[in-house]
């Protein structure tokens, strides 16, 4: 695994990523049961080795192009967390001013093309993101996550033939978490996900999603092809969905049981904790060290969001255009 | 007559059709919830709970879920509609419509028209529209317009339960496709449905409040919101009738121009789509072509601003008419001097 040989501030690094991914979703669901939060969310606790396995390998100017389910994928990507925080409560201080909301969380200064409401959305635009990327020369690559849902989207299907006609330094992350919605992808999903990328002549891979370390070492591979010139790649990245499909969610169509032994046996961080520590590239307190700083940084994203200013109701009509004329 | 909810009433139309005809079936995602899980069966009933039961009424082979898919189901549904099922297709939420519009517009609406006459597309699309629930651009638009645009789709939007029933009931007996569009807040809203079947006709504006001083035609949601400001106003004096058209296409411009004319050539229309080519827009344009000679006073649009749906709850509520907007509109209609 080369992922181990990870010098130990980055190793720290994916570690704090991850367990921030992990508190402000928990800490997102918290909030959404006082009901001052005025949305739905989808939360991406569980997956959390997923995105900062991919998203350790960027820079700014690597674009990613995300999900309904993009809390994580924004952390990953260094969205500022206070206001992604302030964005969900729907506060002038948010990342996109309380205009967007959870599913729209953008940063484009980090590379973050936004969230996306709609399911199969962000394939195509890490396409456009790549394309501008290789015309200009530039060595930076484009990641569209999608879920095992949005993998059956026409929008996906197009764009992984798109990719590979044109050769673009793209990264397919198909986050696989066995459900869209309510529906089992083993009931949606025909075939092989890998497969289907294969026949679009461009290398796919499945990883354990649940092994920040299986994840790094296989999107390093296919960052390096695409910076190389080498084109775009699939990655098919198997992980556990922790909470509902989304905030309402009662989520009856999985068994307690199922849900229970989910989260005992596929937690990406306790994965990492026992690799690392085992490994003695990182010591328990150091990890703990993390959990608190991160804690009290969530802390603090809340309470600011919430003592933080409603939107001006003139924002209701501005940036519709950038100039309307 | 029994209170039910909008909800319950879309579902006993759909319960009561699929009884009676086996060439109805029912298409979308998540409609059942569960398919393929390990727990409950039937679980979601659809993201909004409106088909909730037809899995255990008629099974998988007429309750079909589908993968995230839009085009090739919305697609697939129309190409039964022409061979000879009547497929009810659900699109959670409208705006995912932009997905599949080529199967709409250029395919279902269409194959009548230029195949000569000689098919028909019995299908519906049911979608839910609308703000309100915080649910910001991507999920919250009321793109009806854009529908009603289109030669050989029909559109109905129900503002009420007893509505939402018969007029589900007369679209999937209806040889042509109709876009049936459910506002999402209107779903727990109850009223009184009958237990039977029945139909409400296309094209029969609904006189929901009789008045005479101004005339408020309003859709969907808007209704709602025009009563209350009818109500408010008749505390001041101000008689308004309310018009609901239940359907945009087709849209029954007798009743709406007969209206115009017996409240005194004074209208407000209440819209939730955006002002620009929107249903206010268009019914304004028939009323000034066509009832020109007995306007009194300048048509008033109570509607969003031309802007995406925002997510903040106070933007949202901006965004929005509401009972007082439709109100200071009226009061400058028959305040108007010509
Ligand atoms: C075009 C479109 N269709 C349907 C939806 C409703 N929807 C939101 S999330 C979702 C499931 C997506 O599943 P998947 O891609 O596997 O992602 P996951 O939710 O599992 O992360 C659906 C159907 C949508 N937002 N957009």
């Amino acid at each position: 695994m080369q992922g181990l040989q990870l010098p130990r501030e980055r190793l720290l690094e994916a570690y704090r990523l991850m367990r921030t991914i992990r508190v402000f979703e928990d800490r997102v669901s918290a909030e959404m049961d006082t009901g001052d939060i005025p949305g739905n969310t989808h939360l991406y606790a569980g997956q959390e080795a997923s995105a900062v396995g991919v998203c350790l390998h960027l820079t700014d100017t690597d674009r990613i192009a995300s999900t309904h389910r993009g809390h994580g994928h924004c952390i990953a990507k260094g969205c500022d967390v206070d206001g992604m925080m302030a964005e969900i409560f729907g506060k002038a201080t948010g990342i996109c001013r309380g205009k967007g909301g959870s599913m729209h969380i953008a940063d484009l200064g980090r590379g973050m093309l936004g969230a996306n409401g709609i399911v199969g959305g962000s394939p195509p635009i890490a396409c456009g993101a790549a394309l501008t990327a290789k015309v200009n020369r530039t060595r930076d690559v484009a990641v569209a996550f999608t879920g095992d849902g949005g993998v059956n989207q026409g929008t996906t299907a197009e764009s992984l033939n798109l990719a590979r006609v044109w050769m673009l330094p793209v990264i397919f992350a198909v986050e696989d978490n066995g459900f869209g919605e309510a529906t089992a992808s083993s009931f949606a999903t025909a075939g092989d996900i890998c497969r289907r990328a294969e026949g679009y002549g461009m290398p796919a891979r499945k990883v354990d999603g649940v092994d920040f370390f299986a994840v790094h070492d296989a999107m390093g591979e296919a960052v390096e092809r695409a910076r190389e010139g080498g084109g775009p790649t699939l990655l098919h990245i198997v992980t556990p969905r922790y909470y509902g499909h989304f905030s309402g969610d009662a989520d009856t169509y999985r068994s307690a049981e199922e849900k229970a032994a989910m989260r005992r046996d596929q937690d990406c961080l306790a994965r990492f904790r026992t690799r690392v520590t085992q490994a003695s590239l990182l010591t328990p307190d150091d990890l703990d060290a993390v959990d608190r700083s991160v804690s009290a940084a969530i802390d603090g994203a809340v309470l600011a969001a919430r003592a933080a200013d409603r939107p001006a109701l003139e924002t209701l009509l501005t940036d519709v255009y950038v100039r309307y004329a | 007559m029994p209170k039910k909810s909008y909800r319950q009433a879309l579902n006993e139309a759909l319960h009561h059709e699929m009884g009676r005809d086996p060439r109805v079936v029912v298409i979308g995602e998540d409609i059942t919830g569960g398919a393929g899980a390990s727990g409950e069966q039937d679980a979601w009933g659809g993201a909004f709970g409106v088909t909730k039961g037809l899995l255990g009424a008629f099974g998988r082979e007429r309750v079909l879920d589908t993968p995230i898919t839009e085009s090739a189901f919305v697609g697939a549904a129309a190409g039964a509609a022409m061979t000879g099922l009547r497929p009810v297709a659900e699109i959670m939420f409208v705006d995912f419509l932009g997905v599949c519009f080529d199967q709409i517009f250029n395919q279902a609406a269409k194959f009548r028209y230029m195949f000569g006459g000689k098919a028909i597309t019995p299908l519906v699309i049911r979608t839910t529209y609308g703000a309100g629930t915080r649910s910001a651009s991507q999920h919250s638009q009321a793109l009806y317009p854009i529908f009603t645009h289109i030669p050989g789709l029909k559109v109905v939007i129900p503002s009420n339960p007893y509505d939402a029933k018969g007029l589900l009931i007369q679209a999937i007996r209806d040889d042509d496709p109709v876009i049936f569009l459910e506002n999402k807040v209107l779903y727990d809203m109850t009223g009184e449905v009958p237990d039977g079947a029945y139909t409400v006709p296309f094209g029969a504006a609904n006189i929901v409040r009789d008045g005479e001083d101004a005339l408020i035609i309003a859709l969907g949601r808007m209704v709602g919101f025009a009563e209350k400001a009818a109500a408010e106003l008749a505390r001041e004096g101000i008689e308004c009738t309310v018009l609901d058209p239940r359907t945009t296409s087709p849209l029954d411009e007798e009743t709406i121009l007969e209206m115009v004319e017996e409240n005194k050539g004074r209208v407000v229309i209440v819209d939730e789509s955006s002002p620009r080519c929107g249903m206010a827009a268009d019914i304004a344009a028939i009323i000034a072509e066509k009832a020109f000679a007995h306007l009194k006073a300048p048509i008033v649009k109570v509607t969003p601003p031309h802007t995406p749906v925002p997510y903040a709850p106070d933007l949202e509520r901006a965004y929005l008419p509401d009972p007082d907007k439709i109100a200071a509109a009226v009061r400058q209609v028959v305040s108007y001097k010509d």
